[in-house]
Formats: structure tokens, C-alpha cells, sequence
């Protein structure tokens, strides 16, 4: 199981973060802190996988940020690797072409493409066509929404 | 409003408290409508937790929205309930999800799915009348339902696999439909057929058949057909292997399958990419637990990794080594280890590592360990380094040495800068020196003194740690120079604020003063063995000082609870007038009915000073002489190897670190062979007991051509890499092969009971009891662990009893004593068999050693399966039960029943159970009936007593001596079957395993 997900910059700050247990504030920022400065410090050509307490810690770097994931150790290291991986796609597919500066303005975008990705920490839905589909139509009705709510004659 | 919202989220993740917020994301996802809604849930999920109270008002919401008919309202309700919901209102809601899994859109029966899923990790009794239901998802025509769903079998089996085994044939078939892609190529990812999906299948598969072969038997094939599809060459593919790899080492092994496992193992280690190879490091792990021949062939790659620049390859390697460790090779592993340390900065790296290496012992060691792990290290550690210490091993003059060895470290180590060292290091340090610095004739107990005294001084000494020094300046002030030192001390520490430092402080300066007391309680006595300090746990010394109290008036003991009582009684209104209490209760407390918890023992006349001694000695070290005493009674500590300590350690390092000066142009090669040659070392002996059976430990030429032959059967080119590497190593070093420690070492390794990192099983088994060895066993599993013990069981079917064994192994360094162990069980009766020594099931455990407790098995009440549960309790640290259960079909307890056929005539008449059905006849056999109850015979060991035309009888009995007979005619294809037995139930149950036996076949 999937415990958080994590974004930053290479500067260390924080774009978006996801957390699939219920964790205190105070643990957060210390997991954040740690998340930053052990991920940070990582030579360019060294394996992508961490141990952190007891848990797994998968990170990659996409340009300028990193996705940062925590897991159970008993999980399958490569297999969370490729769960980013989907990811980053499914944000190039609904962003096109994505980088950081999408991520920072659309940030709640991201967390619905997420959360059609994953949910509680498991992955609900591999399918990258499917995903996108969901958060187009969710996109579409909203929109049409927004058109009907703001019309002059209501 | 949606804006703000997000606005706030920003600030929440920026770092800042947008906490008043939070109240408005919950009215937006109540009140607002599309996208606002949208946000608004987003922001709750984001906001708060599963615990948070303002969750509550979102019940409500969630509820309207799961019934409403917008489709995306439906989606998001279901979201955030997946994400978090309060545990207590998911009755509420539960109808409503459970509703959804008809609904006709694949998304929202995917998402109900997830959303059961969630409710069953956080309170699975709630959800446990919809289990069929589950089932119905797992058939669901859509892929990505039926995938939702494995997240919770996954979860279920995983508590328990037994239950589930009839779905094994299910999994099978769905993975080979998804290998075979048959999916949409929807699910597709880089053009690897649904790889979470199969996955996901693997890790069911893997829990279904461990310790099963029947199941794991369902598997092989499609295990297979997955380990050869996946070929291409991408992250995804790797995943999935080494989840293949892992299930195929799970489940029943299966010889060509283990093989092209390890082979894909090869080429996880080989791989240039560095996580590919961490994977494969991982994997070794996992397998070299059950074939430690695997690490030999990777072992050169091995050592590259041990050097690797990445820390986390490091790390990974010596969790691999760790594994393989054994008494040859602990040496060059605790050093590795160290090494690592050295350049840690981790704490929990530090925590982990340093556990490990405590678990290999040295004095030098073990001092780098402890100011490098410093206070970081669990409490434990020191202390049983101490009882070490202070036990001894069997030898007198290695104990001297081992002890003098650390006095002078020690002294040395204070005279540079204390001040540094860890405090819990400082205590070992005092201890240590205020025991045995007396064994290093030249050194002045006042010197010592001072060198303690400096400690005293240094502000960063925590007070715990002055205790520790006080307690043993106590113990050295012995003759002028030192009392007069040990007098100025307790002058300063005898007004301490801190009581037990003021105790110790009066302790040492009466005893300064008073040779002759102190000789008496604190004996200088290295030998522990022979003082058994007289605990009276009772205080009986102390009743003659109670009676007189009583007698002078003195109320008596109450017991914390019954002052409790009375206290609320007290403060309850009392409605009485004050009375004249007082004398009523002086004339009650006579001797007779006090409520002392020390009735007046026997041994109240024993001398007081002794019995002080002991008391004083508990309080004065936290209680761990006492825990000392004990283990000394049950005998000496069995330590991994009986201390190879500085000498021997000395000439293996020697002979590792030396070589490459004496070979003139030592290449790198040759060193990194030699490493592996000491890594590896003894774990090969394993494969090659009968080679070394003739050979003897003559000359290490023999041993390692053992080695050779031991490889050969993991892969044939590999033996002749060894053999080379073999005759590099003679070659350049001709010492290494005059090493007799080391061969005699090796010897010593063929005992299997020695060896601690040796397979379980094959251990355990060499555990049996003599005269149960001889008779098949049932695959020994294991059934709990609680802390170092690790429970295991089978059960022997003897002729006429069914034993169950139950071994107790012990993997921490110290002796457990009596160890509670409590069976039980509805059908069965239980009863200890006497075994070997002991006669009562309270045993003791000595270190690293395995107990074996038998039970006799008899039938109560037939059921199809009977259990036996039981409870187990470990006696060191914090009291903590464990349950346990073992089950087993009712077909181990029946035996053949020889009859004559007149006999059965007579019986069957007699009984009054009975039970009738068909069953399936072997159709494909010349001689159906026949061939069936022969199948029956060889199953479940019944007794055909005659075969007449299309009619057999068959009996058996149930133990001990309860009969069943059998009578079996052919009519219509089918075989109609006629149980009959006096007991009632058994009928019934033995049909159910004919059925089964039938349906195997």
C-alpha cells in the first residue's frame, strides 16, 4: 500500500502532497523535511529507491521536480516507480506537454487526475485513456455548469 | 468562493495553518454545485484526517450525494469516502455503497469496490456480511471492477489463506487470461498486458500456496507461461518477474521452475541498472534464506556491490550478508558492518544496523559500536553485553582475558576524552571497571577511582550514569588512598537532590569506612556460578519487625486496592455519626488476621546480611543481577561460536587484511576473491557433508573443492569459476590454507545443531524427538512469534496416536525460562507427553537452541477439520500472549481397521450413526470400484475387508479404537456409499474426506 505522494522542486518546496494515512501535522511537515533533504542530497546516477524508517521511499526526477513516493516495505519497488510514471503521463496527456509552472497554477487539476489514479493508496484505474476520459467528461459538466450558473438570466 | 478555496489549499501546502478554513471547505462540497463541490471535497480530503472532528458534518453530504443521480456527484461522494470517513458512521452509509456495486456504470462499481475496500481495512467486521458480494466483483464483466476487487482478497488472504483456497483456480485463470492478453487493450502499459493486475495476482497466488502443494501444483503453469512472456525489456517487465520470482520461491518449490527463477535472479544482479540490481540484491535476500548456494554464484557481484557508491546498494548488501552470516564469516560481515556505520548518518539506519551487529559479539566490536551507535541503541544490548561479560564462557582464562581485555580498553579509553562517549557507554565502562579492574594487578583502585571521579565531574554525565559510577567506586574503595577519594565523592553527592543518587553516596561512604560489611555485600566473586544470592521475595526477615509494630499499635497492611476502596468508600457521604472507630480497629489487627502480603515463612531464620545483599543488588542495577542469577541456573548460554575472540579474530582479519602486502602486485581482483572466499565461507559446508564425512579436516585444498561441488547443482559453469578462483587464492597466499583455526571451524559446522542460519525446516526437523524421527512427518509450519521465539509445528502419525510437536525456537542470545505454553481444543483432548527430560510443559529455551514440546492427540468430537489453539506467553520483557492455532483434517487420526468379514456383519448391526450418499466412481479404470476403493484405501487409510461383485466393505477405526465401517455398491455409474459408526458425527465427516479424496484423484 501506497502511503504518500509527494512533490517538490529542486529547491525543496513543496507542490503537492498526498496522504494516504491518516498522519498528525507535526509528522508531516517532519516526513516533508526529511523527504526533502534525504531525496535532495542524492547523486545524480544512484538507485531511485530509499529506506526511511520502515517504509520504502521511490523517488524520480522529471525536469525540475521530483515525485517522491512512500511505500510499504513488502512492496514491489519497480512496480512504484512505473505508478509515478503513469502519472507524469496522465499529466502530460491532460496538460500536454506538462512542466512545473502547470503543476503550480493547476495544482487542485492535478489532484483530481490523482485522485482518478489513485484512491487510499492503492491504484484504481491503469487505464490512461480511461482516467483521462473521466476527468474530461467531469471537466466538460463542470464547464457547462459554470456557463449555466454564470448566465445574466439567472 | 471555489478560488479562496484553493488559495487556502496552496497555503496548506506551503506550510502556513489556513485552519478556519476548513469549516467552509465542508459547507462548498455541501452547498456548492459542479466544479465548487468538486473543490470543496478535494480541500476536506486534503484538509483533514480520518479523525478529525468537523468530519462528522460531512456524513450528510456524502449520504445526499450517493443517492443523487448526477453520475459525477455519485463519483465524488465515492471518492472521498475511499480517501476517509469516520469509522463509527460507516453504517450509515454502508447500504448506499453496497447498493452502488449493481449500479449499471463500470466506474461507479469500480469505486464502490474501492470504497468496501477501504471500510474492510478499517473495520473489517462491518463489512463481513457482504463477502459474497465481493465475490460477485471479482466475476464482474469489467476488468477494472474485478481488478478493484483483488485489493481486498489480497488483503483477505493474506489474514488468512485457508479460506480461500477454492479460489486459487479462479486466479489462475484470470492471470492466464491477462498474460495471454485477452484483456482490452485498454489496460495495457507500454504494451505489457495490465502489469498492476498481474501483479497483484502473483502476491494471492504466492499466500495461496505457500506451504501447499496441492495448490501451488494449480500454478506452476501459468507461473511459467508469465516468466516467459515477460522478455521485453522495460521497468515493467522487471516488476513483474521479480514478482514471479518471489511466488515461485514462496509456494511449493518445483525444481525447473526454482531454476529458471534463479536464472532470472542472474539477471536482476547482473543488470548495469542500478535499481534492477538493487531489486535482484533484494531477491537474493528473500531466497538465500532457503538456498544459500544462490548467493555463492552471485558472490563476486556481491562484493562489487559491497563497494558500491551508493549507500543504499551498501545497505542492501549487508542485509544480504546478514542472512548468510554464520561463525566463519561473522567476523568479515561485523566489520563490513561497522564500516557502514562509519559513515552513516541515519539514525534508523544506526538503530537497525547496530541490532545486528549486536547480535554477533566482540568487546571491540562492540566498543565501536557503542560510541558509534551511542545513545541511539536499544537498552537491552549493553546489558546483555554485560551478562556476557560477567557469565563467562566455559574457559577460566578465556573469561580472565576477555575481562582484562576490557578493563584495559576501558581505562584506556577514559584516559583520552571521556567526554565524548555515549553515556550509555560510560555506564557499561563503570560497571565493567568497578567489577574487574581488580584483575589487572599493577592498576591502584584510587587511580580508577579518579578516573571514575572525572566522570562525576563532567556536567553532560546524566544521573543515571552517575549511579552507575557511584555503585562502582562502592565496590573499589579498598585501602587509604582510595577511601580517603570515595569520602570527598560521597561529601558531595550525599546532599543530592536526587535520592538514589544520595543512597549510593551513603552506601559508599559507609562501606568506605567499613571494610569488613562491605567485603560481605559486595563479595569480590568473579564467579557468580557458585553465590546463588538468596532472594526472599516473601520480606519474611522483616516480619518479626511487623509483628512488634502491630503490637505497638500500628494499623495493618492494606493492599493498594483495598485502600482504594476504602478511600471511595471514604468519600462517599457518611451519614453515621463519628463513632469510636479507632479502638474497634486497633483491637482487630491482631496477628492472625493482618493483611500482610508476607505470611511468616519458614525461612525467616535465615541470616539478614545475605538476604540484604540480594535486595540491595536488585535495586542497585535495575534488576538485571536477578535476571542474571536466573539464566546462571539453567546452565551455560550456548553462544554462537564459544568466543573466537581477540586472538582468532585477530589472525582471520590478519589473513584477509595482510595478503595483499605479502603477493607483490596485489590486484584488486585477487583481493575482492579473497573477501568473497571469507564472506562466503561455511556456507557451503551445507551441500557437502558427505565429501567432507571422508575427507576430514585434513587441509583446506579439500574443503574448497567441497565448495566447488557444492555449487554444481545451482549451475555447472560456475563450479569451474570457483575452482579457479580457488587455485588464484592458493596461489598467492599459501598461508590462508595452513589457517587450522579455520577448518577446525568448519568441522565444527557440519553439526546441525549448531548452526543457526541453516534453513528452518531442515533444522527443526533434526529437532525431533528420537523416536518420532524414524516416521513421516507432516511439513513443519509455522505458527507465531513473539519476540525471539519463533513457534513451529507438525504433526507424526504414529499406529496408534497422533503426535503433535511443537518446537520453540529461541533466536535471542539469552536462555527464556519457562516458557507458558496452553493447548486447547473443542474436538480434540490434549495431553503432554512426556517427553525427553522435563515432565511438565514448562521448559526452558536456552539461546539459539529449539524446545520441543509433544502432545498426544485424541478425538473428542469428530469434525471435518479439528483445531487446536493455544496461547503462549514469553516471560523476558514486556509480558505479551500470543494465540495460535493448528489445524488438521480429521483423516490424520484414522487408521486401518483389520476385520474379518463376519466381524463386520456382527459390527454393522451394532452401530447407530449412519450416513448415505453417492459419490463419483473412477470412471476410466477397467475395474471402476475397484480402482476407486483402492484410492480410497491409499487416501485416507481405510481397510478393504472384502470386494464382491459391484459390492465392498471397507472399516476403519478413528483413535483410539472408535470403528467406522463402510459399505460401497455400484448402482447407475455412481458409488452409493453407507457410513456407519457408534460415534455420532464421524459418518458424516468421513464422507466429506472420501468425497474429497475422490475428487482429487
Amino acid at each position: 500500500m501506497m502511503r504518500f505522494l509527494l512533490l517538490f522542486s529542486r529547491q525543496g518546496k513543496l507542490r503537492l502532497q498526498k496522504w494516504f494515512t491518516p498522519i498528525s501535522e507535526r509528522e508531516k511537515k517532519k516526513i516533508i523535511r526529511d523527504m526533502t533533504s534525504m531525496v535532495l542530497a542524492r547523486q545524480p546516477r544512484s538507485c531511485n529507491f530509499l529506506h526511511w524508517k520502515d517504509l520504502k521511499i521511490i523517488y524520480k526526477r522529471y525536469a525540475s521536480l521530483y515525485f517522491c513516493l512512500a511505500v510499504d516495505n513488502q512492496e514491489n519497488e519497480l512496480l512504484a516507480l512505473e505508478v509515478i510514471h503513469r502519472y507524469v503521463e496522465l499529466l502530460d496527456k491532460y496538460f500536454g506537454n506538462v512542466c512545473e509552472l502547470d503543476i503550480i497554477f493547476n495544482f487542485e487539476k492535478a489532484y483530481f487526475i490523482l485522485d482518478e489514479f489513485l484512491i487510499g493508496g492503492e491504484i484504481q484505474e491503469t487505464s490512461k485513456q480511461v482516467v483521462n476520459r473521466c476527468i474530461e467528461s467531469s471537466d466538460m459538466l463542470q464547464e457547462t455548469m459554470e456557463e449555466y450558473m454564470s448566465k445574466p438570466a439567472f | 468562493m471555489k478560488e479562496l478555496m484553493v488559495r487556502a489549499i496552496y497555503c496548506e501546502s506551503l506550510g502556513y495553518e489556513a485552519s478556519f478554513s476548513y469549516i467552509h471547505a465542508i459547507k462548498l462540497a455541501q452547498q456548492g454545485a459542479g466544479l465548487e463541490k468538486r473543490v470543496g471535497y478535494l480541500a476536506v480530503s486534503l484538509f483533514l484526517n480520518e479523525n478529525h472532528e468537523l468530519l462528522l458534518l460531512l456524513v450528510n453530504t456524502v449520504l445526499k450525494d450517493l443517492q443523487s443521480t448526477n453520475l459525477i456527484e455519485v463519483c465524488m461522494a465515492l471518492t472521498v469516502v475511499s480517501q476517509m470517513f469516520p469509522k463509527d458512521m460507516i453504517p450509515a452509509i454502508l447500504p448506499l455503497v453496497e447498493e452502488k456495486l449493481n449500479h449499471p456504470k463500470e466506474i461507479i462499481r469500480r469505486k464502490a469496490v474501492l470504497a468496501l475496500y477501504k471500510f474492510y481495512l478499517i473495520a473489517p467486521n462491518q463489512v463481513q456480511h457482504i463477502h459474497n458480494k465481493f465475490r460477485k466483483a471479482l466475476c464482474d464483466k469489467d476488468p477494472g471492477v474485478m481488478t478493484a476487487s483483488l485489493h481486498i482478497y489480497l488483503q483477505m488472504i493474506q489474514e488468512n489463506p485457508e479460506g480461500y483456497k477454492d479460489l486459487t483456480a479462479s486466479f489462475v485463470t484470470i492471470l492466464k487470461q491477462v498474460v495471454g492478453g485477452k484483456l482490452p487493450i485498454d489496460f495495457n502499459y507500454h504494451s505489457v498486458p495490465a502489469p498492476w493486475l498481474q501483479i497483484q495476482l502473483l502476491r494471492i497466488l504466492s499466500f495461496l500456496g505457500k506451504n501447499d502443494q496441492s495448490v501451488s501444483e494449480l500454478m506452476y503453469e501459468v507461473l511459467d507461461e508469465s516468466l516467459q512472456r515477460a522478455e521485453m525489456n522495460h521497468n515493467i517487465t522487471y516488476a513483474i518477474l521479480y514478482e514471479c520470482v518471489r511466488c515461485i520461491y514462496t509456494i511449493h518449490p518445483k525444481s525447473e521452475l526454482l531454476e529458471k527463477a534463479a536464472q532470472c535472479i542472474g539477471n536482476f544482479v547482473l543488470s548495469p541498472k542500478i535499481n534492477l540490481k538493487y531489486l535482484g540484491l533484494k531477491a537474493l535476500t528473500y531466497v538465500v534464506q532457503q538456498d544459500p548456494k544462490l548467493a555463492l554464484q552471485h558472490q563476486m557481484t556481491i562484493i562489487e556491490c559491497l563497494d558500491h557508491p551508493d549507500l543504499i546498494i551498501k545497505r542492501e548488501t549487508l542485509e544480504l550478508l546478514f542472512r548468510i552470516t554464520n561463525a566463519q564469516n561473522v567476523m568479515v560481515i561485523v566489520e563490513k558492518m561497522l564500516e557502514f556505520l562509519r559513515v552513516s548518518t541515519d539514525d534508523y539506519t544506526t538503530i537497525d544496523l547496530v541490532g545486528k551487529v549486536a547480535e554477533l559479539w566482540f568487546i571491540e566490536t562492540m566498543n565501536t559500536v557503542f560510541s558509534v551507535g551511542g545513545d541511539m541503541m536499544q537498552p537491552d544490548i549493553p546489558n546483555s553485553f554485560l551478562k556476557l561479560l560477567s557469565e563467562g564462557f566455559d574457559c577460566v582464562e578465556d573469561d580472565r582475558k576477555l575481562r582484562l581485555f576490557a578493563v584495559d580498553s576501558y581505562i584506556s579509553l577514559l584516559h583520552g576524552e571521556p567526554g565524548k562517549l555515549p553515556q550509555r557507554f560510560l555506564q557499561v565502562i563503570s560497571w565493567v571497571l568497578g567489577e574487574y579492574s581488580h584483575l589487572r594487578e599493577e592498576l591502584e583502585p584510587a587511580s580508577v577511582l579518579r578516573l571514575l571521579e572525572k566522570l562525576l565531574d563532567m556536567k553532560q554525565t546524566s544521573s543515571e550514569t552517575k549511579n552507575w559510577v557511584l555503585m562502582a567506586m562502592t565496590k573499589l574503595c579498598v585501602g587509604g588512598a582510595s577511601v580517603s577519594v570515595a569520602q570527598q565523592v560521597s561529601e558531595t553527592y550525599i546532599s543530592s537532590m536526587d535520592t538514589v543518587l544520595r543512597q549510593r553516596a551513603q552506601e559508599l561512604q559507609h562501606f568506605g569506612q567499613d571494610s569488613e560489611v562491605r567485603t560481605r555485600v559486595l563479595p569480590r566473586d568473579t564467579d557468580l556460578e557458585n553465590t546463588i544470592f538468596d532472594v526472599d521475595s516473601s520480606l519474611s526477615f522483616l516480619d518479626g519487625f511487623v509483628s512488634e509494630a502491630l503490637a505497638a499499635g500500628a494499623a495493618p497492611y492494606k493492599p493498594p486496592h483495598q485502600r482504594q476502596e476504602e478511600l471511595a468508600q471514604a468519600k462517599a457521604l457518611s451519614l453515621e455519626p463519628y463513632g469510636l472507630s479507632l479502638p474497634i480497629s486497633m483491637s482487630s489487627c491482631s496477628i492472625a488476621d493482618r493483611q500482610s502480603p508476607t505470611p511468616l515463612s519458614m525461612s525467616s531464620g535465615l541470616s539478614t546480611t545475605l538476604k540484604l545483599d540480594g535486595v540491595k543488588r536488585v535495586w542497585g542495577r535495575e534488576g538485571y543481577l536477578v535476571q542474571r542469577e536466573s539464566v546462571e541456573e539453567t546452565a551455560q548460554v550456548e553462544v554462537p561460536s564459544p568466543l573466537r575472540s581477540p586472538s582468532q579474530q585477530a589472525e582471520a582479519n590478519g589473513s584477509h587484511s595482510q595478503t595483499p602486502t605479502q603477493t607483490p602486485t596485489p590486484e584488486p581482483e585477487q583481493e575482492k576473491q579473497q573477501l568473497a572466499a571469507s564472506l562466503f565461507f561455511g556456507l557451503s559446508s551445507q551441500s557437502s557433508v558427505c565429501l567432507m564425512g571422508k575427507s576430514g579436516p585434513t587441509s583446506h585444498r579439500f574443503r574448497r573443492k567441497a565448495k566447488g561441488q557444492g555449487s554444481i547443482s545451482g549451475a555447472t559453469e560456475q563450479t569451474s569459476k570457483t575452482k579457479l578462483n580457488d587455485s588464484d587464492i592458493k596461489g598467492s597466499d599459501p598461508s590462508l590454507s595452513e589457517d587450522s583455526g579455520l577448518v577446525a571451524a568448519d568441522s565444527e559446522d557440519m553439526n546441525p545443531h549448531e548452526d543457526p542460519e541453516r534453513p528452518k525446516d531442515l533444522c527443526l526437523s533434526s529437532h525431533l524427538p528420537a523416536e518420532l524421527s524414524g516416521l513421516c512427518h507432516s511439513e513443519i509450519s509455522p505458527l507465531c512469534s513473539i519476540q525471539s521465539l519463533d513457534l513451529s509445528a507438525c504433526h507424526v502419525q504414529k499406529d496408534d496416536s497422533l503426535v503433535l510437536v511443537i518446537f520453540i525456537q529461541n533466536s535471542s542470545d539469552s536462555a527464556i525460562r519457562q516458557i507458558p505454553l496452553d493447548l486447547d481444543s473443542d474436538e480434540l483432548e490434549v495431553m503432554y507427553y512426556v517427553s525427553r527430560v522435563s515432565d511438565s510443559p514448562v521448559e526452558d529455551v536456552r539461546s539459539h537452541d529449539v524446545a520441543v514440546y509433544q502432545y498426544s492427540l485424541t478425538v473428542k468430537r469428530p469434525s471435518v477439520h479439528v483445531e487446536v489453539v493455544g496461547t503462549v506467553s514469553c516471560p523476558v520483557g514486556t509480558p505479551q500472549t500470543v494465540r495460535f492455532s493448528y489445524k488438521l483434517p480429521l483423516t490424520t487420526f484414522i487408521r486401518p481397521l483389520t476385520l474379518s468379514t463376519e466381524e463386520y456383519g456382527t459390527m454393522w448391526l451394532a452401530f447407530s450413526h449412519d450416513t448415505k450418499q453417492n459419490l463419483t466412481l473412477i470412471s476410466d479404470d477397467p475395474e471402476p470400484l475397484t480402482a476407486t476403493l483402492s484410492v480410497l484405501k491409499r487416501k485416507l487409510q481405510l481397510h478393504v475387508v472384502e470386494i464382491i461383485g459391484m459390492e465392498g466393505i471397507l472399516a476403519c477405526r478413528l483413535l483410539r479404537d472408535r470403528p467406522c465401517l463402510m459399505h460401497c455398491r455400484v448402482h447407475a455409474g455412481a458409488l452409493a456409499v453407507w457410513l456407519r459408526s457408534p460415534v455420532p458425527d464421524l459418518p458424516d465427516c468421513l464422507i466429506y474426506h472420501c468425497q474429497r479424496a475422490l475428487q482429487e484423484d
